[in-house]
């Protein structure tokens, strides 16, 4: 049976000033105030009223009330409380199932009197620790809220000059706008007379590029006329035109008589004057016997070689897909993707026809003095215009930074203004964590690695008394199987505007300490803050 | 934790992709069918007919202790030894080898706790048609038939058990190959001729897959050919069997024609599908039968890869159908046959012959052994998640449960908090002072267990894996190098746990002095012990790996057995001998009982995994082990709240209670899902503390005689047809029936009170209710429907703190539960809760509580022992009492106390208010 049952506590209670002792009796495990229920000898009422019993039956180890109330100091009630008074610290209420359960929770030891357990005394050392942390905290306080004042006061001359440079900015808008459309009439009457005047030039241009290839036809039939009359006869028999492979007409690999004969029109041979009928039905085909051997083809080989190079490559990467720091697969889809371009661009471009070579070598002659006049004039109203349209887009821009800044929620007196557009690190022993407010928070390992997208700026999400008191972000990069990456970031209090700490507490969900003098409240008088926690 | 994703080397990625190809479900392409393991098609491909097994009557000799007699296989000549004997408690063992194999054939070591005592049999009479052989008092008898070669096992005119009896025996004898690489088709040929000879006829040998097999990319070489070996056994009457777990499927077998046979092969299965025969973590090839008349069991001592089929001759018919045999009187005697199929090893089979499920249950443990005690702390909550991130983190958890006023005793941490997946080390960042962590739990009087899995990084910087190596101690590949495999560290050796000097040397590992940073607070968690090799055919090892001179095939089921034997052993030595160890394992083989507890391994956070852990941990009790729990929430995916905290109900009421969770799954502390659910968590693992008493004397008469603690209610209502195929609810001890509301949105559920002329007295309303009744029990979300059985006496704890250590001396309520009679019995076990004292020096109190005319009474039922303990008797609860007009306490020193008590009439409850009395003495009180 465990240990006597009916121990009063006796508590030292020093009257303030006067240093004289009174000594107050109750029992075990009652805090003062409830003190008058427990009137030794008298019996006891439940303080629900359930019940009444005799006094020797509080903190008898048998629990007879239903709240617990009879057994303040023994472990019987499953839902009982018990006080413990910590003179020279905060005094608490512990559940009773921690009475003599061999484990310290009191820093009185009270809570430890029958199990055995060595307890200390700790209550002078922890209200010695608490006052000091809670002055660093007041002080911290003090300066903080000063700062916040000063964020506040920064704040609102911000907002304002936002507001005014917003105003200027309409302004200046609605002049751009004028100036952009007076622009764009200026440069669409110069642009019709530089159009007619181009299409001119270019008109005589095509008919001269005819003239000139008719020429050069007939200088080339002439050659071939040359070439292909081996015998210079001043005819080009079947038998010159048969060595001709390439002209053969059902591509069998093959040139036979009949078919020669086909090509000359009938003939067994022609003069210069019939040949003028038979060149224009081979001339597409025809080859300069300089040229013969006919080059391979080029275009095959290359392409082989160069879808050889895309399948490599394809599955070089394939294991980085299923990578298991999933982080990176985006990242590397994106590499994936550069490099892609990169090998459409290696690749040779395909071989480009005789024809068009020639065509390149023959260059359009400049401009008349009078069209490119005429050019001059109306590419200056169009850079006239442009520039007037990119000043108009660029005010614009100004403009919606502007209108989504003074947009956001900074708090109740944009006090957390100060935060935006600024990122803050914190760099631990993997990685750099860097959190942008209002805007994302990332992470960056240390050695080497892309970085991850920890959430995106998503609304203020405190508790409704303390709204501003936590940031959440979310719609980060997502997690295998899982839900996207999100940051929960709690804001305290703090001199200095710093990321003290990250974790993730649960996977891909995590959580960022940041302290601000923004969240800074006004603090109580030093003296009521001590006084408040203290009974002694 | 376990089941294998993410966070692996790049070099694991095309192993992944595969791997992760499938959605939420097991991928069965993974794991082989009968068809696909080239042994269970030959076997299979037999049908039933005349056995060509002969036995050659000449050859038998009796001896005292047994019986031998060869067979020989008319088709191909080749003899079998087959010995027989008569066992202490009834129980009957064949053993069938080779007479003159080519090579030993393996015989399972160490499961069995001793060479099993034997009795005598006797020759009742012999002609050339067989032989009658006496099986001791209880006028039964084995009858050896000769041609074919059968045996049955009679009870007076009735057969209890037919071997062979559907000619299924099958013995592949080992061989040389003829085959060679010149000329295979010849080969093929003669070969053909061979297997025509055995099996299945007009296949060749490799497809056969006798001296090769090839799954997926993995190709096993078989130098020793084929091996297997099959048997079939009758059960008339029979039309419910039971056990060779582990299977997520329900408590009743199924028939498996038409479909794969149960497979006993452990596997780490990723993502297991529920109500299927595939093979998962663990295997015991114990079947269990029972009728109205007679349970019996099956034991198959073999840990190769086994099949088992089932079929039965009722299983077709519709109810309609049994009902007008029965109104007929025509029907054929219902019937249950069972086939055995194993890959290697011989036929080693022990037939417990009942007739109760108490006298099975203890034939069982009177072969392997019983219910390791676990220390008492071990059966109260357990934290765990994979992973607690470090130091902080555990210390968070641990401040959340007290500020929360939820108790635990132990956290976990898995994989992650160790030095890159090299066990017996701490990540040196995240857990920089695991004794300081240690001491802050124990100065909680709480606990911790880490991971420590058999696969070893194979790193010349990593102490343990260069031991390993230096000593020779690695699993060897068929090539006689170290066998490699992937797991979660890359590449890996596995240490050869079947050698008793590599068991000795790894249970050193766990001193104080080895294990740096270990605390005596500090117990371990074997997983992944199948084992798991990523890269392996079917996620194992491979089959032509080496243990010492046997391969993988033949001792693959044992493998995680002996992990676990290791791992406890060495808990056990680093404490000197005193303090019992507490190890979890997920693979397991029969003997597995006597190291610890098993979870069921990997399963989802949905309603059926839910449902599903009752039938998995009943199936595991009747064959030994007790101590079996699902993870409360589920591994994969995230619970709703209305699961997980039907889950804690749930788990609160099964062995092993502990909540683990997936690393990708979001946090789920009790706390985190608001105060109500907060409070209905708080609320079922009090209810677990309270009763704590009651397990733990569940737990000691397990580890002492071998019973379930979580039992089927046909073992306690064996003659009570419709609790046969009962898995929705079940019982601890014989006292307590638990239906857990596992129904999402339940408002009711409907209870099968058994017992007629019983009742049973609701646990938390102490509504009373007859038995053999079903009982709709409207529900809430706060509901768990528990009853006590009229007739008992339960021991609780009331003073719920927040460890059971620290409720170590706390005073007891008894609940006494009367029967229609007026009468009610219980016990009352106490012991220190941690050391092996209570056996070594008989240093417990073990008190019989009997409630017999109008008197309560204490009486020592361990003369014996002796132990002093500070608890005393706090409270008395009288179920289904009248009113007294005086209650008396006489103690043993002549004193007699008149104690106060309240009279609830309209619930007939009597509650005698501080009887006092030490826990430790005889006392008696007397109501008038």
């Amino acid at each position: 049976m465990s240990c006597a049952l009916l121990l009063l506590l006796t508590s030292l209670a020093l009257a303030m000033g006067t240093g004289t002792a009174v000594e107050i009796q109750r029992p075990r495990g009652v805090p003062q105030s409830k003190r008058q229920f427990y009137e030794e000898n008298k019996p006891f009422t439940c303080l629900d009223g359930s019940s009444t019993i005799p006094f020797d039956r509080v903190n008898d180890d048998y629990c007879d009330c239903k709240d617990g109330s009879d057994e303040p100091g023994t472990a019987a009630c499953p839902n009982g409380s018990f006080h413990c008074t910590n003179a020279g610290f905060r005094p608490a209420f512990i559940p009773s199932s921690r009475i003599n359960d061999g484990i310290c929770d009191c820093c009185d030891t009270t809570d430890e009197y029958n199990s055995g357990a060595t307890c200390q005394n700790t209550c002078r050392e922890m209200g010695r620790k608490e006052r000091e942390s809670l002055q660093i905290m007041a002080e911290i306080t003090k300066e903080g809220f000063l700062l916040k004042q000063q964020l506040i006061h920064e704040a609102k001359r911000g907002q304002e000059d936002k507001r005014g440079k917003l105003t200027e900015l309409k302004g200046s808008k609605k002049g751009l706008e004028g100036k952009v459309e007076a622009l764009r009439t200026v440069k669409e009457t110069a642009e019709d007379p530089e159009k007619e005047a181009k299409e001119r030039h270019l008109k005589s241009w095509e008919e001269q590029k005819e003239l000139i290839r008719m020429e050069k036809d007939k200088t080339r039939m002439a050659e071939a006329f040359l070439e292909l009359d081996d015998d210079a006869d001043g005819y080009v028999s079947v038998a010159e035109l048969q060595s001709h492979l390439e002209l053969d007409p059902d591509s069998d690999g093959s040139l036979t008589e009949t078919e020669t004969q086909g090509l000359l029109g009938g003939e067994g041979k022609v003069d210069t004057s019939t040949f003028e009928t038979v060149w224009s039905g081979i001339k597409d085909k025809y080859l300069s016997e300089g040229l013969l051997d006919p080059p391979a083809p080029v275009e095959t080989p290359q392409e082989e070689e160069s879808r050889d190079f895309v399948s490599d490559h394809d599955s070089d990467h394939y294991p980085e897909d299923y990578a298991g720091e999933e982080e990176d697969v985006e990242d590397d889809d994106e590499e994936d993707d550069d490099h892609d371009e990169e090998e459409e661009e290696k690749v040779p471009p395909t071989v480009q026809t005789p024809e068009k070579r020639e065509d390149d070598e023959l260059s359009m002659p400049p401009y008349d003095t009078e069209t490119q006049s005429l050019i001059d004039a109306a590419q200056k109203a169009r850079d006239d215009f442009d520039e007037a349209e990119r000043a108009l887009r660029e005010v614009d821009d100004q403009m919606k930074n502007l209108e989504k800044e003074i947009g956001f929620d900074f708090g109740p007196s944009a006090e957390f203004a100060y935060l935006y557009s600024q990122c803050y690190e914190l760099s631990t022993s993997e990685y750099i964590y860097r959190l942008c407010p209002f805007n994302r928070v990332s992470q960056k390992p240390k050695f080497g690695g892309s970085e991850t997208n920890l959430g995106l700026w998503g609304q203020w999400a405190g508790p409704e008394e303390n709204l501003y008191s936590v940031m959440k972000y979310d719609h980060g990069q997502g997690c295998w199987q899982g839900p996207n990456r999100s940051t929960t970031v709690k804001l305290t209090c703090g001199k200095e505007t710093v990321v003290t700490s990250t974790s993730e507490p649960s996977r891909c969900e995590y959580l960022m300490e940041f302290t601000t003098p923004a969240v800074c409240q006004e603090p109580a008088s030093l003296d009521e803050v001590l006084h408040g926690h203290t009974e002694l | 934790m376990a089941a294998f994703i993410v966070r692996m080397g790049p070099l694991l990625v095309l192993w992944l992709a595969v791997f992760l190809s499938g959605t939420w479900a097991v991928d069965r392409g993974n794991f082989k069918t009968c068809d696909q393991s080239a042994f269970c098609k030959r076997q299979r491909a037999l049908k039933p007919g005349q056995s060509p097994y002969r036995a050659l009557l000449e050859t038998l000799e009796l001896t005292n202790t047994k019986l031998t007699l060869q067979l020989i296989n008319d088709n191909n000549k080749v003899r079998l030894l087959l010995e027989l004997y008569r066992l202490q408690g009834n129980m009957t063992r064949v053993k069938i080898n080779e007479l003159k194999p080519l090579k030993p054939r393996f015989e399972v070591p160490d499961v069995l706790i001793n060479d099993p005592p034997t009795e005598p049999l006797s020759l009742l009479s012999q002609d050339e048609n067989g032989v009658v052989l006496s099986l001791g008092a209880d006028s039964q008898w084995l009858i050896v038939s000769a041609k074919p070669f059968r045996l049955d096992i009679m009870e007076g005119r009735e057969v209890l058990l037919s071997l062979n009896s559907r000619g299924l025996l099958a013995f592949e004898h080992l061989r040389i190959r003829k085959d060679t690489q010149v000329d295979p088709e010849g080969a093929e040929k003669k070969e053909e001729t061979d297997a025509a000879n055995e099996l299945a006829e007009g296949e060749t040998a490799k497809e056969d897959g006798m001296w090769e097999e090839t799954f997926k990319s993995h190709t096993d070489n078989k130098p020793n050919g084929p091996s297997s070996i099959s048997l079939d056994f009758s059960l008339p009457g029979v039309e419910h069997v039971y056990g060779i777990p582990e299977h997520a499927d329900s408590l009743k077998l199924k028939t498996t024609d038409g479909g794969d046979p149960y497979r006993l092969f452990n596997l780490d299965v990723f993502q297991y599908e529920l109500f299927n025969p595939m093979a998962l973590y663990g295997a015991i090839p114990v079947m269990l039968s029972h009728s109205a008349q007679r349970t019996m069991g099956i034991f198959w001592l073999n840990a190769a890869e086994t099949w088992v089929d089932i079929s039965s001759n009722t299983a077709g018919k519709t109810v309609f159908g049994q009902m007008l045999d029965y109104v007929q009187g025509s029907s054929e005697t219902p019937q249950t046959d069972v086939r055995w199929i194993s890959e290697s090893g011989i036929i080693d089979v022990f037939i417990m012959l009942g007739p109760t499920p108490t006298d099975v249950f203890s034939q069982y443990a009177s072969l392997t052994g019983t219910q390791a005690f676990p220390p008492l702390s071990a059966l109260a909550y357990h934290q765990c998640r994979w992973n607690y991130n470090d130091q902080e983190d555990v210390a968070a958890v641990d401040k959340g449960f007290d500020e929360h006023d939820i108790p635990y005793d132990f956290i976990w941490l898995d994989i992650e908090h160790t030095d890159g997946k090299r066990y017996f080390t701490w990540d040196p960042h995240k857990f920089p002072q695991p004794k300081d962590m240690l001491q802050g739990l124990m100065d909680k009087r709480r606990k911790m267990v880490t991971i420590v899995d058999p696969h070893i990084k194979v790193d010349s910087s990593y102490k343990i894996h260069n031991e390993i190596r230096s000593k020779g101690f690695y699993v060897k590949n068929k090539d006689g190098g170290d066998y490699e495999g992937w797991c979660w560290p890359g590449n890996s050796g596995y240490p050869d746990f079947t050698n008793p000097e590599m068991r000795a040397w790894w249970a050193s590992m766990f001193a104080y002095d080895q294990y740096e940073g270990s605390m005596e607070n500090m117990y371990t968690w074997n997983d992944m012990n199948e084992p798991s090799v990523f890269n392996g055919p079917e996620v194992t090892m491979h089959k032509d790996a080496l243990h010492g001179n046997w391969e993988n095939r033949d001792l693959h089921n044992l493998y995680g057995l002996y992990v676990q034997m290791a791992t406890a052993e060495g808990l056990i030595e680093r404490s000197g001998g005193v303090e019992r160890p507490f190890v979890l394992t997920r693979a397991f083989f029969a003997g597995s009982q006597r190291y610890g507890a098993v979870w069921t391994g990997d399963n989802t956070a949905e309603w059926e995994h839910l449902k599903i852990s009752i039938p998995m941990c009943l199936s595991l009790g009747l064959v030994g082990v007790s101590f079996c729990g699902a993870d409360v929430g589920g591994f994969f995916k995230s619970p709703s709240t209305e699961l997980l905290v039907r889950w804690y109900q749930t788990g609160a009421y099964q062995p092993f209670f502990r909540a683990h969770a997936h690393l990708d799954t979001p946090r789920r502390e009790p706390w985190l899902f608001g105060p109500e659910n907060t409070a209905l968590i708080r609320e079922a693992v009090r209810q677990r503390y309270a009763l704590l008493p009651y397990w733990y004397q569940l737990f000691y008469h397990a580890h002492h005689s071998g019973q379930p603690v979580m039992r089927p209610l046909w073992v306690e209502y064996p003659q009570d047809t419709a609790t046969f195929s009962m898995d929705d609810q079940f019982l601890l001890g014989r006292d307590l029936l638990v239906h857990p509301v596992t129904e999402e949105g339940g408002r009711g559920v409907t209870a099968y009170l058994p017992g007629k002329g019983e009742v049973w007295f609701d646990v938390h309303t102490f509504q009373k209710h007859n038995g053999a009744q079903n009982l709709y029990i409207p529900v809430t979300i706060s509901s768990i429907p528990v009853f006590q059985r009229g007739g008992s006496i339960i021991p609780r704890k009331a003073r719920v703190r927040r460890s059971s250590s620290c409720m170590e001396h706390d005073p007891y309520t008894l609940f006494v539960a009367l029967s229609p009679k007026r009468f009610a019995q219980g016990e009352l076990y106490i012991d220190d809760g941690h050391t092996f004292n209570f056996d070594k020096q008989k240093q417990f109190i073990h008190r019989r509580l009997s409630f017999a005319n109008k008197a309560l009474s204490s009486r020592n039922l361990a003369p014996g022992s002796q132990f002093i303990t500070p608890s005393w008797i706090e409270k008395i609860v009288i179920l289904g009492a009248s009113k007294p007009s005086k209650a008396t306490l006489k103690t043993p020193d002549g004193k007699e106390n008149l104690l106060e008590f309240e009279f609830d009439a309209s619930m007939s409850v009597l509650t005698l208010r501080k009887p006092g009395v030490n826990a430790g003495v005889d006392w008696t009180v007397v109501l008038q």
